[in-house]
């Protein structure tokens, strides 16, 4: 994948396949090291299907016998010196923590992070999303709970000029708090 | 910083051209985009951003841009498909944003399948 925000909109699809109404995304920079996690109350994974997961010929998928994003993401925080982890149990839901080392050559730029919010919530309007960010105690977050509360009636969240209004400020609020961090 | 009750900004805007959205329904055209890992990674998200603004500046309010898992031919990603009613599906494939600009001219308001982008089933 070209970016992070990439890898972010495909992990957090799978929480979305998992029925998740609530899906949480959070970056934290200190010490450069960034920790990106995507958590979800979906319906979860198994003790054994979790053991599998980060391999790439697990997947719940129906089309081919192939998951490649976990994998990918994993594969992605661990090349520039990082760690993954995930936790999920069953009928609770998932949590994904990848752990990049933002001085390696091979960490890969943030990307449109406010894109990807707003691509998820135009898959899933339903589905409250929670972003935040923090870089060096300067945070900010925000909600699709709040931003509905702000909404006239009879215009939806998905409304492609309310997203288009979503992403860029979510991506505006992200880069002043990046400050330029990260690329 | 900036507060997302910016965001209620909009409302002032909106509220001047409120209009009922309504779901999908049978009557609308539906275009496809499949954002699976394969069809992320190839390039489908500034595709199915392309789409939409293509819709929106052309003005059809009856056309729907959805988002899918994986068609099952990752190799032919960024995918789309396009549901025109009482007409068959067209599957296309090594989709840009310029070829997604082009579907919406030529296919969905001219009624011309775009043949170079075309999936062979």
């Amino acid at each position: 994948m070209r970016d992070l925000s990439l890898y972010i909109l495909d992990i957090a699809e799978n929480s979305v396949n998992a029925g998740a109404d609530e899906i949480r995304v959070a970056l934290v920079f200190k010490d450069s090291l960034l920790k990106v996690s995507v958590q979800d109350n979906g319906r979860g994974m198994d003790q054994a299907f979790l053991a599998g997961v980060t391999d790439p010929f697990v997947t719940t998928g129906k089309t081919r016998r192939v998951g490649m994003g976990i994998p990918f993401f994993k594969a992605a925080a661990e090349i520039t010196g990082g760690s993954f982890e995930i936790e999920s149990k069953e009928g609770k839901g998932t949590a994904v923590t990848a752990v990049f080392r933002t001085d390696s050559l091979d960490f890969v730029p943030a990307g449109d992070i406010g894109d990807t919010m707003g691509t998820l919530i135009m898959r899933a309007p339903n589905t409250r999303f929670f972003f935040s960010a923090e870089f060096d105690g300067r945070s900010w977050q925000t909600d699709t709970g709040k931003i509905k509360i702000g909404l006239p009636p009879n215009v939806a969240i998905d409304d492609i000029e309310v997203i288009a209004e979503i992403k860029r400020s979510i991506q505006e609020n992200f880069e002043n708090i990046n400050g330029g961090t990260i690329l | 910083m900036k507060s997302i009750e910016e965001l209620k900004a909009i409302k002032a805007k909106m509220q001047a051209e409120i209009e009922t959205r309504s779901a999908v329904s049978d009557s609308d055209v539906k275009i496809v985009v499949g954002m699976a890992t394969c069809g992320i990674a190839a390039g489908a998200r500034p595709v199915l951003n392309a789409f939409l603004d293509a819709a929106q500046k052309a003005g059809l309010k009856n056309v729907k841009v959805l988002q899918a898992g994986c068609f099952g031919t990752c190799k032919a990603e960024p995918m789309a498909e396009v549901h025109i009613p009482c007409k068959d599906k067209v599957i296309y494939g090594r989709l840009t944003p310029d070829a997604a600009r082009k579907i919406v001219a030529e296919h969905i308001m001219g009624g011309n399948i775009v043949a170079e982008y075309v999936v062979k089933g």
